[in-house]
């Protein structure tokens, strides 16, 4: 008996531990500035598509030492979905934090409430404050400070087959009517499905939900508005839209099989974001890249509305080199770096100026996407901002497999931010 | 060995002088100070175990449980940031995470699954282990292959094992999908459904515990006595007979201390359901350490504090599991 309390303790004991650990390894060697000149390592995190996108920001980023040839660029690719945690995890044990990170929009404001972030006012991170669009701008401000620099802005429309559609004799669908006509007639006619819907991240739910005159929570009045009569209803529409076979969506592994299922023409439309141009373009369906058309998100029952989203860069504020780390911010987010990243990544711009240049102005992704970002949903940029999905993928999930009706999944989350969000309705 | 090298035989009579000696005094203790005299070496080579285990073990452990007494999150620990220093401001709650735990109806509902996920993860892994190694009790052809086929589950590393399982089971792009529809049949939505979800995740548990059960089972088939079979067989009992009565018996020590082992360490599988479904889908197959992993790391703000309480819970549940199933034992005579 001893050895099974032995072994229960220790099985256990390893759970309990679990809320104690955390940390990593490699951490960045200590710089200075020695007469006026940069020196040491820059250790920056990317989250970017691994295949497509990261080699044009390695090579960016690696760029930097041209520059200052005395200080050394350690690229390191974290994947999107782990980056979040895993630089909370290194940033509160104080070791294997980078220096500088790419922080998605919502992360910012929740890194910089719990100080990880160094404030950028006046470094030399931020040139040419005014360049930069109001809306990329406003999710790197918290409580009237700067934490981050803009480096790209995004929102989400629907990429389409066009093969499939001229097979099909179909237009792009406006609203979610014609999406389910459309995919109807794409079925009867080619047999292949009309849309992918991804189901795994609440991210791809949010146009629906605006459609429907919705949104996650009203920041101004500090009330939760999801469990209202439009966040049932988008439920209720992306449950149809599965149900009626006009979409096929998965429970796990949404990205890949996305991405898998519309690069092989499997289904003739996905919704997605300027960041899934670079990847799509390399599926054999897209060999031409004519093929590949965009269209606005379609309408719901209220309006039409795509997130805004992007991606800032921000500077830990344990970083042992802070000085390099804010040259490095500010030479990422130049209007000559984001030329280069629009240009060979159809990835928007911050800087107002990056978009007058010639070959970033001929681009037809960024042409299509620009004024779509300049009407897309801002997002509330609160410190919960990056707390508020997790409690929508889990009931989303259950509505689009049954679990739970839109009515209680909606109640649902609602329930849970009013938990998050103390004090508010 | 059957000769003695000098230092090892005065080890030996070492250690029979020191065991006579704390065996022999009768009742009474003696002194520490005496007894720590006497056996400084035997304290001295324990010592190292003792501090690593209390390093890993107990450090974390009464952590664990001081944090489940408070509401302690990632917004209010202690945290050094560069010359930031943002000390702690949690506080204690005394048992209100316990009594929230145990009222509300997450948890109450996480655990039924994980008990039937235990039960029936155990129960099938035991019995196709029993039927393998029945199989392979006797003499065959390549009996030796089929063994190393049979224990090869074990032998890869858990994770590369379950991410096979991942893309197989893959609604469209899976092998068994593709199997299915190359049958003429439907596909299956094997991590897509509840229900199917919670029967993929048991059905690759059981692939990865059938050769852990085989190879115990296999080592108490060979240990039990060819002349009992014989003496039934003399006796005229059915094959049915001499598996009831000479077969079960026989494993009995090997089997309870399998079944232990295996419902702990079902309880607790991590990574074939994290790695599997992540819980989902929506949160269909979390188990109750999955959840308590989610508490801790993947919600955010990280609540530390229901994270430890989970974690104590599930430790008192497998205690309060292995003092009734000892007592069990106990009580059919067998000391254990």
């Amino acid at each position: 008996m001893r050895r099974g309390i032995a072994a229960t303790a220790l099985v256990a004991a390893l759970g309990v531990t679990l809320a104690a650990c955390g940390g990593s390894d490699s951490g960045s060697d200590g710089g200075s500035k020695s007469s006026g000149e940069l020196s040491g390592t820059v250790t920056w995190w990317d989250t970017s598509t691994v295949g497509s996108e990261d080699k044009v920001f390695k090579k960016l980023a690696e760029d930097f030492t041209k520059k200052h040839p005395k200080v050394t660029v350690k690229y390191v690719n974290v994947p999107f979905g782990e980056a979040q945690n895993k630089f909370k995890n290194a940033a509160q044990s104080g070791s294997g934090a980078p220096d500088v990170i790419r922080s998605e929009v919502a992360w910012t404001p929740e890194f910089a409430d719990l100080g990880y972030l160094a404030p950028l006012d006046g470094t030399a991170a931020l040139k040419d404050q005014g360049d930069f669009l109001e809306q990329a701008a406003a999710s790197t401000k918290y409580n009237g400070k700067t934490y981050a620099v803009p480096q790209v802005i995004d929102s989400m429309g629907v990429f389409y087959n066009k093969k499939i559609f001229k097979e099909a004799g179909v237009e792009v669908p406006k609203n979610i009517a014609e999406l389910k006509t459309v995919s109807a007639t794409i079925k009867e006619k080619t047999g292949k499905t009309g849309l992918y819907l991804r189901g795994d991240d609440p991210y791809w739910f949010l146009s629906f939900l605006y459609g429907e005159g919705g949104d996650l929570v009203d920041a101004e009045n500090k009330t939760v508005t999801f469990d209202n009569e439009a966040g049932v209803k988008a439920f209720k529409t992306v449950k149809d839209l599965v149900d009626s076979k006009a979409a096929i969506t998965d429970a796990t592994n949404g990205w890949d099989n996305m991405q898998a299922a519309f690069k092989d023409g499997k289904v003739a439309m996905m919704i997605n974001g300027p960041w899934a141009v670079a990847d799509t373009y390399a599926g054999k369906e897209f060999a031409d890249k004519a093929n590949l058309g965009i269209a606005p998100v379609p309408a719901g029952s209220a309006g039409q509305g795509a997130p805004q989203g992007g991606h800032n860069l921000a500077v830990y504020a344990g970083s042992k080199n802070l000085d390099a780390s804010y040259a490095f911010a500010e030479y990422m987010t130049s209007a000559e770096s984001q030329a280069t990243i629009a240009q060979q990544l159809s990835l928007l711009p911050t800087r107002q100026s990056a978009y007058l240049q010639k070959d970033v102005a001929k681009s037809e992704m960024i042409g299509f996407f620009k004024p779509v970002v300049d009407k897309a949903v801002e997002r509330p940029w609160i410190p919960e901002g990056g707390s508020l999905f997790e409690p929508v993928k889990v009931e989303y999930t259950k509505v689009l497999t049954g679990q739970t009706t839109p009515e209680q999944g909606a109640k649902a989350v609602g329930d849970a931010y009013r938990k998050l969000l103390k004090d508010w309705k | 060995m059957a000769v003695d090298t000098p230092s090892q035989s005065m080890a030996k009579a070492a250690g029979d002088v020191a065991r006579g000696r704390s065996r022999g005094t009768g009742p009474k203790r003696r002194a520490p100070k005496r007894s720590l005299a006497t056996h400084w070496y035997a304290w001295a080579m324990v010592a190292p175990v003792v501090i690593v285990i209390t390093v890993i073990i107990g450090y974390p452990l009464v952590r664990g449980i001081y944090l489940s007494l408070t509401d302690a999150t990632e917004r209010n620990v202690a945290r050094t940031i560069g010359v930031n220093e943002i000390p702690a401001s949690y506080e204690f709650v005394g048992l209100d995470n316990y009594k929230d735990a145990l009222t509300g109806s997450q948890f109450l509902s996480t655990l039924g699954w994980t008990v039937v996920w235990t039960v029936s993860c155990v129960a099938i892994t035991f019995a196709l282990g029993l039927v393998f190694a029945n199989i392979l009790n006797r003499k065959f052809a390549g009996r030796s292959v089929y063994r190393m086929l049979l224990i090869l589950p074990w032998a890869i590393p858990g994770f590369v094992s379950v991410f096979a399982w991942r893309f197989l089971y893959d609604e469209r792009r899976g092998m068994l999908n593709q199997i299915l529809t190359g049958a003429g049949l439907d596909g299956v939505p094997w991590l897509n459904d509840p229900t199917w979800a919670k029967f993929a995740v048991i059905a690759v548990n059981v692939w990865l515990g059938v050769p852990f059960m085989m190879v115990a089972l296999l080592g108490g088939l060979q240990s039990i006595p060819g002349e009992l079979y014989e003496a039934a067989e003399m006796d005229g009992a059915s094959a049915w007979q001499r598996f009831r009565h000479i077969t079960m018996p026989g494993l009995r020590s090997v089997s309870t201390t399998v079944i232990l082992l295996s419902t702990i360490w079902t309880f607790n599988m991590f990574p074939v359901i994290f790695l599997l479904t992540g819980g989902g889908p929506g949160e269909a197959t979390q188990i109750l350490v999955t959840q308590a992993y989610k508490f801790s790391f993947e919600i955010s703000p990280r609540d530390f504090a229901q994270s430890s309480t989970w974690g104590v819970l599930i430790l008192v549940l497998l205690m309060i599991f292995a003092a009734i199933y000892q007592r069990v034992l106990r009580k059919q005579g067998e000391a254990w």
